[in-house]
């Protein structure tokens, strides 16, 4: 065994290099499903946005497949979508991405999770990515999701639902809390 | 579908905890809850996989992006990206970012008084090959001061940002460079418990990857989070 590489933090100068115009796009005219806008804002324990955060998502295409060699679902892959994608916060610590609704994959044991993104928050004065989970408002799969249900207090477990938003598009709102009374339930996996 | 075949959990003592006082922009950034420890699902056991098409031969020569060669020590950073078990993780993308050899990033807010140089701007790829080799040729950044505590220097260091095979296996890290007298002073170095753990972070000088009459070599090897198991391979 040889011991893991220790994590450091990305830090203020990441924005010349990582993310590039683009990457929080991540359907095309071809992609098949539901087009979502995801929006959101990242805050600090005092309420302050981060204008130095990066977010990264992961996420199954419309049918529920992920485009990866260990999902061998028997599901359609779709040419036109990848599920990976990345934004900056801005000077208001706002992020948003253009992508599609994801169709259920499986969960731990014969379950089946309900739809949801994976996501990672990297930023100034984080010394690891924090991991929490997009889930949407409305949805009738959440009572059943096996991960949701890890969340007892109800009020923890509605930091990882999103909010429809009423709109020329549909969108969802994810604020993201580090601290405070509405912290984000972050996971360790 | 069965359950995945479950990667290891972090090893305890090789990454910092989110708060590290001493490392002030912790404090509010933090959480301050108990992570919430959950099983590997499908959705954790994937991730981006990246097609060789988007990365470029010249990404990984840093001193070959603009008209003119970059002033300051050429350097040679060569290494391995495997898994726990030694294993290589093959194809898989490596993104560098860092200061110039007066220890300035081009970034619009570093204001430190080093004079940029207009042919370095510090950004590279690389896809790891077949047994989970890369190579970036670049120059050696230099160290620069920072507000975090009176008379703060980062030393010298390049972040690394990787990806691996998974959701899990994501990580950003930063390389340093042996026998630099800021390491020991480093708050974020030295927000790594485990010092042994703390040491992998500094690489070696390499005189097998130094090219005689160019640049020096050095070695940092990445290891990522592994699996007791294979998964089964169609």
């Amino acid at each position: 065994m040889t011991g893991q590489t220790p994590s450091q933090t990305v830090g203020p100068y990441f924005h010349f290099s990582l993310p590039h115009d683009g990457d929080e796009v991540l359907v095309t005219d071809k992609t098949e499903g539901e087009r979502i806008l995801i929006e959101g804002r990242v805050f600090d324990g005092d309420g302050k946005p981060l204008p130095d955060a990066l977010i990264e998502i992961w996420q199954a295409n419309a049918a529920g497949r992920y485009d990866h060699p260990e999902d061998r679902q028997d599901k359609p892959l779709d040419p036109a979508f990848h599920g990976f994608g990345r934004c900056p916060t801005d000077e208001n610590g706002r992020f948003h991405f253009h992508t599609i609704r994801p169709g259920p994959v499986p969960g731990p044991g014969n379950s089946m999770q309900a739809p949801h993104i994976n996501v990672a928050v990297f930023a100034r004065g984080m010394l690891k990515q924090l991991v929490t989970r997009i889930y949407f408002e409305s949805e009738e799969k959440n009572a059943d999701d096996a991960i949701l249900s890890l969340i007892v207090e109800p009020e923890r477990r509605a930091t990882l639902i999103a909010h429809k938003k009423v709109g020329k598009e549909l969108a969802y709102v994810f604020d993201i809390h580090l601290q405070g009374t509405s912290e984000t339930v972050f996971f360790d996996i | 579908m069965a359950d995945p075949i479950p990667y290891n959990r972090e090893e305890k003592g090789a990454h910092p905890p989110s708060l590290h006082p001493a490392y002030v922009s912790t404090i509010k950034r933090a959480p301050q809850k108990r992570l919430v420890l959950m099983p590997q699902t499908l959705s954790e056991v994937t991730g981006p996989i990246y097609g060789h098409s988007k990365v470029l031969p010249d990404d990984s020569d840093l001193t070959r992006q603009h008209k003119a060669a970059p002033l300051g020590e050429r350097i040679i950073v060569t290494g391995r990206v495997v898994d726990e078990n030694g294993r290589p993780v093959p194809h898989t993308l490596i993104e560098i970012w860092q200061a110039n050899a007066a220890g300035r990033y081009i970034h619009h807010l570093d204001q430190h008084g080093a004079p940029l140089d207009p042919n370095f701007s510090g950004t590279g790829r690389a896809m790891t090959d077949a047994d989970g080799r890369y190579k970036f040729v670049t120059v050696k950044p230099g160290a620069y001061p920072w507000r975090n505590h009176p008379n703060g220097w980062r030393p010298s260091h390049i972040h690394f940002s990787c990806f691996g095979p998974s959701f899990i296996t994501r990580l950003v890290t930063q390389m340093y460079f042996p026998g630099d007298p800021l390491i020991p002073l480093d708050p974020i170095y030295n927000s790594v418990p485990d010092k042994k753990a703390a040491e992998r972070l500094i690489s070696r000088f390499d005189l097998d990857a130094t090219v005689p009459e160019w640049a020096l070599g050095f070695q940092f090897n990445i290891v990522l989070r592994g699996r007791n198991a294979t998964p089964r391979e169609d």
